[in-house]
């Protein structure tokens, strides 16, 4: 079996006034389908390069991102991206943030009913449907971020890519999207790409652990398989001896082999 | 021509004044929640201060226009010279003898197909660049340096390459407004989030759904301080131009009543013309404020 999604050997370097400076190399990595994989690293390691690449919004150097073995050129829909910052359009409610996507993407092949349906469901799945006529100014950071995963879902993406989703979340509301997230992902089986730089986040919710070297010429340094059952739940693993090795594993590759150095140059 | 040089400077001065359209609108859905007795002390309370500034202005102007040999009227001899001009303001006696209201409407119709070609054109222009850093480099400069030709001086070229009165005075209400459109709306777009176009390269938006999608609504605060500073513009410019071109427009009648030395009348045309012009700017204030609503909220 080929994989569902391959990095074949990317190299991103940024040119910038005559300098170039290497952001990424050499980046190897197979992603099945229904995986859910976290990549984590210290702030600056490119992480986010990485998921821009698999979205299509920048371009690799050298080397390719294949999905299904077709070359990743240019974003879309296929690979819906959730942003940090959730990126709803404030000026459409939170049902036509969703549908701007649902039309674009299933404009020709669904009628107006069924894609009302189709976005009613999506809402539910995030259990933002009491919100639908809501602006994104009246609900809450935590409702914002569930209504991107909603919008993300929506348009039937073949990887959902998640950039830092619960990085401006409170500890409490980030608990709660990550059920969610679990839940989402159990339900739907959808391949999923998450950035975090949080390692309880990163064990809990993957199946694959890939940590990122530092800096400028980061890499994959380790891959580390979380072999823990679905469904997982958060109290039951606190105390968790697989859990607690690989939150272990994580912290001493992060923190022993590969500590952050402010100003490293 | 110095007031216009000066309401021109404010379009560089301050190009993304984003804010006064929404502060308006929201405090207007506040105060609708409140009971009566507040709405009628919010009332008084803007109403009395510039109704009490405005009778000591009339006294101080009477006071001051009473001697014999004063060379404007004061106030009571407007009120009894052009009376029929105050109290019947859509009077039609003939071609050239009609009411105020309708002159000042026929000066708007202009202002209407100027300033919307101009929007239209304006913000077409301004989008692309915005959105265009050739076209902002290739463009920027000499919209820069037209943009400060004053709005007559363009009134010659105009009538020479029009030969009518009425579409170069059209014109020049156009070339006046044109600019704070562009400009703000090139700031607009320019300043539309990164995260914004990321989702439309996503959702593979083509340009013409970008636009209409996300980078109208995304510039729509801008778009309209631009609208707004425009719209006083052409307002200040038609008067002028109708000066020179003649025609059944408020600005001719003011020519007129002051070749004919009726300087009551031009006092109350230039009360018609302050209050329409403010009622204007209120206007596009308002249906930005309602068109942007939540757009400037994060």
């Amino acid at each position: 079996m080929t994989a569902y999604l391959k990095l074949d050997h990317i190299d991103k370097s940024f040119a910038r006034g005559g300098q170039v400076s290497e952001v990424l190399k050499d980046i190897r990595l197979t992603i099945d389908k229904g995986e859910f994989v976290s990549i984590i690293g210290h702030s600056g390691c490119g992480k986010s390069t990485l998921l821009n690449l698999i979205a299509g919004l920048t371009r690799v150097s050298a080397g390719a991102v294949l999905l299904e073995d077709k070359e990743v050129d240019s974003p879309g829909p296929e690979r819906a991206v959730v942003f940090q910052n959730h990126s709803l359009l404030p000026w459409l409610t939170v049902y036509e943030n969703i549908n701007l996507a649902v039309l674009k993407v299933f404009g020709s092949t669904r009628s107006r009913a069924e894609r009302h349906d189709w976005i009613m469901r999506n809402l539910d799945l995030v259990q933002m449907a009491h919100a639908r006529d809501k602006r994104p100014a009246e609900i809450s950071g935590g409702m914002k971020q569930r209504v991107g995963i909603a919008r993300a879902l929506a348009m039937e993406p073949k990887i959902l890519l998640l950039d830092e989703p619960f990085g401006a979340l409170d500890a409490l509301t980030r608990a709660h999207l990550q059920d969610a997230v679990m839940d989402i992902h159990s339900r739907l089986g959808s391949t999923t790409i998450m950035i975090t730089h949080d390692v309880d986040e990163a064990v809990l919710l993957s199946d694959r652990i890939v940590m990122m070297t530092n800096g400028p010429a980061a890499t994959i340094g380790e891959v580390l398989a979380v072999p823990l059952a679905r469904p997982r739940r958060r109290i039951e693993l606190s105390s968790d001896r697989t859990f607690l090795r690989c939150r272990e594993a994580v912290l001493k590759f992060l923190y022993e082999r590969h500590r952050f150095v402010e100003a490293a140059e | 021509m110095s007031i216009q040089a000066i309401e021109d400077s404010k379009v560089k001065a301050f190009p993304k004044p984003a804010k006064p359209a929404e502060v308006i609108a929201f405090t207007a859905k506040v105060r609708r929640r409140f009971d009566p007795a507040a709405i009628a002390g919010k009332l008084a309370s803007t109403l009395v201060p510039p109704a009490v500034v405005i009778a000591v202005m009339l006294v101080i102007w009477q006071i001051a226009c009473s001697s014999p040999n004063a060379s404007l009227p004061p106030p009571s001899q407007v009120w009894n010279e052009a009376y029929d001009l105050i109290a019947h303001p859509f009077f039609d006696y003939g071609p050239q003898d009609i009411g105020l209201a309708w002159r000042v409407l026929i000066s708007l119709q202009r202002v209407a197909i100027g300033f919307g070609l101009a929007a239209i054109v304006g913000v077409a222009l301004g989008a692309l660049v915005g959105q265009s850093i050739w076209a902002m480099r290739g463009l920027d400069p000499v919209f820069q340096i037209l943009r400060t030709v004053p709005p007559l001086a363009w009134l010659p070229l105009s009538l020479a390459a029009f030969r009518d009165s009425s579409p170069s005075a059209i014109f020049v209400i156009f070339i006046t407004s044109i600019w704070p459109v562009i400009i703000n709306t090139a700031v607009g777009v320019r300043n539309i989030p990164e995260d914004y176009r990321n989702v439309s390269r996503i959702l593979r938006l083509n340009q013409l759904e970008f636009f209409v999608k996300i980078m109208v609504p995304a510039a729509a605060p801008y778009i309209f301080t631009g609208l707004r500073i425009g719209i006083g513009l052409s307002w200040l410019a038609i008067v002028a131009a109708e000066m020179l071109t003649g025609g059944v427009g408020i600005g001719f009648f003011i020519w007129d009543a002051w070749n004919s030395s009726r300087l009551p009348d031009i006092i109350v045309a230039l009360a018609y013309i302050g209050v329409t012009g403010f009622c204007l700017d209120r206007l596009v204030a308002a249906v930005g404020a309602f068109v942007t609503r939540g757009t400037t909220a994060k």
